[in-house]
């Protein structure tokens, strides 16, 4: 054991502090490189012909004239790639059953959403590309579509594969005690609702970008790609353009936002690689905004029906809930559509002490276009319902919302303990964090300038959500059901000559702040000044075999490999020096990038020296010594299929009852994501998470009309949250750190995003109460407020 | 057929003259023909704001105007916003408040905070969150953006 027990107590240690982030310097110059930035010699540009229907034959596909267009290239349909792509399916083993037929980059006879893929044109600029798109002859028979949820599944709706009975996708049923039995007893009130969750998307600023080259003198294939997990890109490239792996190189630099979106295989992308390898020269694509939102994957759309039970103290006796949910045509390759449903059922009322619970879950195939895992996967729904419906139980018994939480959350003292749904949970701090939020917002307080404004015909509501977040996940996630898709992460820490650390590590990069919080954790624990510290990541050829950025992982699994390396690598150190000192290792430590005696941290030696003797003056060691000055670690969740963290939050809205617009005046979030390596860049986390679910809560919708046409595919029908609607956000935190892992990080990307929407719904119910309206259904505009209010 | 018209430009104060497609937008020519790719492009349709930059002095959406029509204008990018105390006042503040995420709307936010600061904004959160409410941002949920523009206001004040 070498220096002091625990590292982040030390106080050269930069974990816990709000160090700024190199990158922004960088950001805020314009000095980024996102895909699109990059031109290459040679480079031409892909642009697609997608289908006007949602569900069409194509009966022919004249590619002549765009041929011969002024700069066109090439002009592939999609029977073009059958020589070069192999099919791919999106199912996952592990949910047993799920189904999903085999998919191709470009539709072959039949396009199955508006928005699908049908053409690509290479051509010398974009904009001759598009021009060339204008003149591909495609002949289409309009099919009737299967775009409703709810009728997807009755005997008369059109089926959408024709390999299929029907337009069932998968079925999940989860029955834990005696949920009836609960429900019948005499004492127990049973409140139902039925809540609906809009589909939305992530609408990154930047949009799906692929820049890919391909050189068939060594079959090498580079895509230079905005993501999140390169290695797993680099699999199924190889894969399916059937290539060697180690000639897939994948390079993510800046990332203009992903929250999920930039995770999948995209038939245009493919399209875009297949184009390269064939032509042998590089590729650009750059999704427009219009093929973003008809593209890039849809999240949510879920209708849930919910019952819950309580007993005349507030105690929960039984929950049950019955999801339907639409992923469009496909299942998303290679994770999957499954995902999302599978975790509202799997985290429904876990925050709650509940042994009776029933959950069905139903994924249907439809003709809009598909759906997949998109930040903070199934907790807005999960949440959104438990927190509904227990706030709807505590008014129908005259409780306190606040109260009915006390009583029900799990106490902090219960740990381990596993949910009905058989979720492990450790470490977690419910109790604690209510307390503190209640504490933060001054509840008291504001339910008395509640009822003060309610007299003065002003309508405010107070909601709460409390709620578990999935966090870095274990290889149960993904690699169970058979996908390509690393759970583990690595970290290389190297030690160069003069006395500066180098770390390469497999997580990424898309504005969180991996690189800084990765420099904090191996400047703090080695011994060095962070700015001696340079990180490489999102490059599959430089940095270890990993997982990337997704699911909340990447502090807490790939901190905890750049952790693990550099005390292997701090020991390594310490082992040369002692050799160069005639000194015992256990007597020495590193501290501000020198050697130091441990007990009086005196300066022995600085590690440039010992780097230069190393590196240079080999010739002064011992030859039996080898000096190492690189580790690597790998890291992977073992005893825990995920490692949950908790949080409480509560929203203030007031809700003009004459127009239905809702402003949220503020936000408070308590969150308890372990052991906080830099408290500004989780707060900043928090906060943007927080503002993407107030845009589900309140505006975000993907429009279809009834025959599947997306009808609001532009940023000025689609409603995001800007800043002048949104509130300041407190944050606060309660700090338990997991016992899985030495850092004890667990993660916090996803936490806003999935408890927000649940408080603003149960803040806006609170404000109609009044009224005796209530409204279930998300997005919350001011016309659907009206009609809860019965005014429309 | 795509026409061309030759335009002469002074860009971050850098004279560029060059032929370019009647059809093409300013952003896309800083972007591909004049090589900078600080400018970003989020929308091409006038409302995200990734493409705002100043032309003659005036916050303008890159996407919504034609090479073309920027021809004998002065140009001034993020590449060039350091040469303005204010920019440089602004990149600062937004380094120190850490008021980007990914980074993609940080060229357009600075350029309409730039315009906000000298035009004599006021620091009320509420204002800066009006005047900045044209520039879309997935990442930070503004709050950071607006304590940066803030900070910059209330030190110029002191
Ligand atoms: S790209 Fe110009 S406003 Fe969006
Ligand atoms: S920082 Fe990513 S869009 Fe603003």
């Amino acid at each position: 054991m070498t220096g002091p027990i625990n590292p982040f107590d030390k106080p050269n240690s930069y974990i816990g502090r709000s160090v700024e982030r190199a990158d922004a310097k960088r950001l805020t110059q314009g000095r980024g490189q996102y895909v699109d930035d990059l031109q290459l010699p040679r480079m031409v540009h892909a642009a697609f012909v997608r289908s006007p229907f949602a569900h069409a034959e194509i009966l022919s596909i004249d590619k002549q004239v765009a041929e011969k267009a002024p700069g066109v290239v090439a002009v592939f349909a999609g029977a073009d790639l059958t020589d070069h792509v192999t099919p791919y399916v999106g199912i996952l083993t592990h949910l047993q059953g799920l189904r999903s037929p085999p998919q191709m980059p470009l539709a072959i006879d039949r396009a199955r959403w508006q928005g699908e893929p049908v053409a690509m044109v290479v051509a010398q600029s974009r904009a001759l590309a598009e021009d060339a798109c204008d003149l591909i002859e495609i002949d289409y028979k309009p099919i009737d579509a299967a775009c409703d949820v709810e009728s997807a599944l009755a005997p008369d709706a059109v089926v959408i594969h024709d390999e299929y009975q029907n337009n069932l996708a998968w079925e999940r049923v989860v029955d834990a005690g005696d949920v009836d039995g609960a429900f019948a007893r005499a004492d127990v009130t049973v409140v139902e609702r039925t809540f609906t969750f809009a589909r939305h998307t992530g609408v990154t600023l930047e949009t799906r970008a692929s820049v890919v080259e391909f050189n068939p003198s060594d079959e090498t294939l580079i895509w230079h790609y905005s993501g999140q997990a390169p290695h797993m890109m680099q699999a199924i490239v190889a894969k399916h353009l059937g290539m060697q792996e180690e000639n897939v190189r994948i390079i993510a630099r800046d990332v203009g936002g992903s929250f999920g979106i930039k995770i999948h295989t995209y038939g245009d992308e493919f399209a875009t690689a297949a184009a390269a390898k064939i032509l042998g020269r590089p590729v650009k694509f750059v999704a427009d905004r219009n093929e973003s939102f008809s593209t890039d994957i849809h999240a949510r759309d879920h209708r849930v029906t919910g019952r819950i039970g309580v007993d005349k103290d507030g105690s929960i006796v039984g929950l049950e809930i019955d999801d339907l949910t639409g992923i469009g045509p496909y299942s998303m390759y290679p994770r999957s559509s499954g995902i999302e449903c599978n975790q509202i059922l799997n985290l429904t009322g876990a925050p709650y002490a509940i042994d009776n619970y029933r959950a069905r879950g139903t994924i249907v195939f439809q003709n809009k276009n598909m759906m997949c895992q998109y930040r903070a996967v199934g907790h807005p729904v999960a949440m959104a319902v438990a927190d509904g419906l227990l706030e709807g139980a505590a008014h129908e018994i005259g409780m306190d919302v606040v109260d009915i939480r006390r009583k029900n959350l799990l106490r902090d003292d219960v740990y381990p303990t596993s949910s009905a749904a058989g979720m492990k949970f450790d470490d977690l701090s419910h109790q604690k964090a209510l307390e503190k939020l209640v504490e933060l917002m001054d509840y008291n307080g504001l339910r008395r300038d509640q009822k003060e404004a309610r007299e003065n015909g002003i309508y405010r509501g107070i909601g709460f959500v409390s709620m578990v977040e999935v966090t870095n996940p274990s290889p149960m996630f993904y690699g169970v059901g058979g996908a390509s898709i690393s759970a583990q992460d690595g970290a290389s820490v190297r030690l160069d000559a003069t006395g500066a650390l180098h770390v390469s590590v497999s997580i990424t990069e898309q504005g969180q702040g991996t690189n800084t919080i990765i420099a904090q954790i191996a400047a703090g624990i080695f011994g060095v000044d962070l700015d001696r510290v340079k990180v490489t990541t999102g490059d599959t050829a430089t940095t270890p075999y990993g997982g990337g950025t997704w699911a909340s992982r990447g502090a807490g699994i790939g901190g905890e490999a750049v952790l693990l390396a550099s005390n292997a690598l701090k020991e390594q150190v310490l082992d040369v020096a002692a050799v160069i000192l005639q000194a015992s290792p256990e007597t020495l430590d590193i501290k501000d990038g020198a050697i130091v005696d441990l007990a009086d941290e005196n300066e022995r030696m600085p590690l440039s020296d010992l780097g230069k003797i190393v590196y240079y003056r080999g010739n002064e060691l011992p030859s039996d010594l080898a000096p190492e000055l690189i580790a690597t670690r790998h890291y992977r969740v073992t005893d825990f299929p995920f490692v949950f963290t908790n949080g409480a939050m509560a929203a203030h809205v007031e809700v003009d009852i004459e127009t239905g617009f809702v402003k949220v005046l503020d936000f408070w979030a308590v969150e308890d994501c372990g052991r906080v390596i830099n408290p500004k860049l989780v707060d900043e986390q928090i906060r943007g998470g927080v503002v993407q679910g107030i845009g589900g809560a309140l505006y975000e919708e993907c429009l279809y009309s009834d025959d599947g046409q997306l009808l609001n595919a532009s940023m000025a029908d689609y409603l995001v949250p800007m800043a002048a609607e949104m509130p300041d956000i407190q944050v606060a935190h309660i700090e338990t750190p997991t016992k899985t892992s030495v850092l004890g990080a667990k993660g916090a990307g996803e936490a806003g995003t999935g408890g927000a929407p649940a408080a603003v719904m149960n803040a806006v119910n609170d404000a109609l109460r009044p009224m005796q309206a209530s409204i279930y259904q998300m997005p919350m505009t001011p016309q659907r407020v009206l009609k809860a209010l019965g005014t429309v | 057929m795509t026409q061309t018209c030759t335009i002469t430009m002074t860009v971050n104060g850098e004279i560029v003259s060059q032929q370019v497609p009647t059809r093409m937008n300013l952003v896309d020519f800083l972007r591909n023909e004049v090589g900078l790719t600080g400018s970003h492009v989020g929308c091409e349709h006038g409302v995200c704001g990734a493409c705002t930059i100043e032309v003659d002095g005036v916050a303008v959406r890159g996407c919504l105007l034609l090479a073309v029509q920027a021809d004998q204008a002065s140009v001034t990018t993020i590449e060039g916003l350091a040469n303005n105390p204010t920019g440089r006042a602004l990149q600062n503040a937004f380094q120190k408040h850490n008021a980007l995420q990914c980074g993609f709307c940080t060229p357009g936010m600075l350029a309409s905070a730039v315009e906000y600061v000298e035009g004599g904004g006021s620091p009320e959160r509420t204002a800066i969150r009006e005047h900045i409410s044209g520039n879309y941002c997935r990442c930070t949920g503004y709050q950071s953006i607006v304590d940066a523009i803030a900070d910059v206001l209330e030190n110029a004040s002191s």
